[in-house]
């Protein structure tokens, strides 16, 4: 990759985020949970990045490094990223609530670089 | 009815009550070994694991200025810091009994402070869209006897609520049900082909930041207003697929909309949600047709209920004129910690340093606050005093309101050294009337 390309930013709940939760969110099995970005893999090979490949997602509120994996086939559309969210997802989400109270959590723009 | 059964060493705790997600399942039978829960019986992968990692861990019962201290130094600390200050806060309360939130309320009255709980960044926006379109509601039970349509909108039940669909919504034989499943249509609406797909009769995937268009157009078609092709393709859903799915809405004998975070965090948040209550609304002129709220955590819908009752507001209050106002963008938490209005806060059951916006979290970090949580947490790490207290549900007993308003007794599987979070904000909200030279309360914790 030669330059940054903008994809649309979904943390999400899994099953496994929810059980490492209840062992404590300070553990390393919710930690590598919530840290596993999830990209199409039409992404990926158009981006030329293979699975653990680190990238660089940023906001304009913040910047993480996380270890990509391939969806599956069909599963997610290209253009979309998801993450198990918590540290990591919160580090990128700005703090306007456009008079609601909730912030932009889901669906917003992020630019992703290979480290 | 709880019945207890000894075995040995070991106890069985029968109908516990699992406050994980908002399912608030009662049907959990619990295997007690001193102070562990080795087993859960009906409990889902995430009810098991939050029986089993709630023992009890060795930690200070309180600890202030990150030193551990005692139970009676940390309340006055706690008192001090939320009667000393200008513009208090009150967080949280989604993992906490009712009993415990009606005091947590107290103290921010007390204070002159915010109340506001996680619904502000979950549901918030649907609590917003009730109010302006209204709530066309039912019990989960009618749901398991009558509904032959469920559909499923920005929401994933089989990673954020595994037994919904077993127990409430797709597959229990129901009186008007008789076969179950058979008898049922699920539908699926997301951006991607999550976990819940598979289960599901009908799969529609929207295009992300689509979801008010989709609900608005289906409006239109469930009134016979004619759309074209164009009118919908931004969507990414074909005409004849919205026209097909109003068709099946307006043909059902008892349809449900269950929407999640799909819907209240992506932009247009409570006005996606107003959508889909209008469509609800407007699908009672031809059947019977309603919209369920998918309710995170196992105490929330309580949290809504209590701050309600005892403000009239269900989040995002504030009480610094001595009387409640309500509104969301200025006194909820993201927005009182992201424009750094707040100075100090009393964070109760819940985790925001770990899962709000970067600059509320900074914000958090700056300015001197209570934490109350079984667990260690970011949040409790960076308190000025922080309170190890027992878990609800698992050791304390109480009130939990399910995910469609129905209050539900815990059932406690073993006692802990620790106090209930009702225990410690009943002792911190006594140490502020003392400071303010204000009388006991009649009921020390009771409805005031």
């Amino acid at each position: 990759m030669t330059h940054a390309e903008t994809f649309i930013f979904i943390p999400v709940r899994t099953s496994r985020q929810g059980t490492t939760l209840n062992e404590g969110k300070l553990t390393a099995g919710y930690v590598e949970e919530t840290s596993q970005l999830l990209m199409a893999p039409e992404d990926m090979a158009r981006l030329g990045l293979k699975a653990g490949d680190r990238v660089r997602v940023r906001s304009p509120e913040g910047a993480v490094e996380l270890p990509c994996a391939a969806a599956k086939p069909g599963e997610l559309p290209p253009g979309v990223l998801l993450v198990p969210y918590g540290d990591n997802s919160s580090r990128l989400m700005g703090g306007e609530t456009h008079g609601t109270g909730m912030p932009d959590s889901k669906g917003f723009d992020v630019t992703v670089e290979k480290v | 009815m709880a019945a207890t059964e000894l075995k040995g060493e070991l106890k069985v705790v029968a109908n516990a009550t699992c406050t994980f997600c908002g399912c608030v399942c009662d049907d959990m039978e619990l295997t007690v070994e001193g102070h562990a829960i080795t087993k859960a019986k009906n409990a889902c992968v995430l009810g098991k694991a939050w029986f089993l990692n709630h023992t009890i861990e060795e930690r200070p019962v309180a600890i202030v200025d990150g030193r551990p201290a005692t139970l009676e130094e940390g309340i006055e600390r706690a008192a001090r810091i939320l009667a000393g200050a200008r513009f208090p806060i009150v967080y949280g309360l989604s993992d906490t009994t009712c009993e415990a939130q009606r005091v947590a309320v107290a103290i921010a009255d007390r204070i002159g402070g915010c109340v506001d709980t996680t619904t502000s960044v979950c549901h918030g926006p649907s609590g917003m869209a009730f109010q302006g379109v209204g709530e066309v509601t039912c019990s989960l039970g009618e749901v398991k006897n009558r509904a032959d349509l469920v559909i499923f909108w920005g929401s994933n039940p089989a990673e954020s609520h595994p037994r919904h669909w077993g127990r409430y919504s797709t597959m229990p034989r129901g009186t008007f049900v008789p076969n179950g499943r058979k008898d049922r249509t699920v539908v699926l609406v997301d951006v991607r082909k999550s976990k819940s797909a598979p289960a599901a009769d009908l799969f529609l995937q929207i295009r992300p930041r689509k979801d008010f268009e989709a609900l608005w157009a289906l409006r239109a078609l469930v009134k016979g207003v004619p759309l074209r092709p164009e009118d919908v393709a931004a969507t990414g859903l074909t005409l004849e697929a919205l026209t097909d799915l109003a068709e099946r809405m307006k043909a059902c004998k008892f349809g449900v909309l269950f929407f999640g975070m799909g819907l209240t965090m992506t932009r247009g948040k409570h006005l996606n949600v107003e959508a889909a209550l209008a469509l609800a609304r407007d699908l009672n002129q031809y059947t019977r047709f309603y919209a369920k709220p998918m309710r995170g955590h196992g105490n929330v819908t309580g949290a809504d209920n209590v701050v309600t009752w005892q403000t009239g507001y269900p989040f995002g209050v504030s009480l610094g004129r001595g009387y409640p106002r309500f509104n969301p963008g200025e006194f909820t938490t993201s927005d009182t910690l992201a424009r750094q209005e707040a100075d100090a806060a009393l964070i109760v059951a819940s985790d925001p340093m770990g899962n709000f916006s970067q600059p509320a979290r900074e914000h958090l970090a700056r300015i001197p606050y209570v934490a109350l949580d079984p667990k260690e947490t970011q949040t409790v790490k960076h308190a000025a005093v922080a309170f190890t207290t027992a878990t609800y549900g698992i050791n304390v007993a109480g009130t939990v309101y399910r995910m469609d308003d129905v209050p539900i007794p815990l059932r406690p599987a073993f006692a802990s050294p620790y106090p209930s979070d009702l225990d410690v904000l009943r002792r911190i909200e006594a140490r502020i009337r003392e400071l303010q030279g204000v009388p006991a309360a009649a009921t020390a914790g009771a409805g005031h």
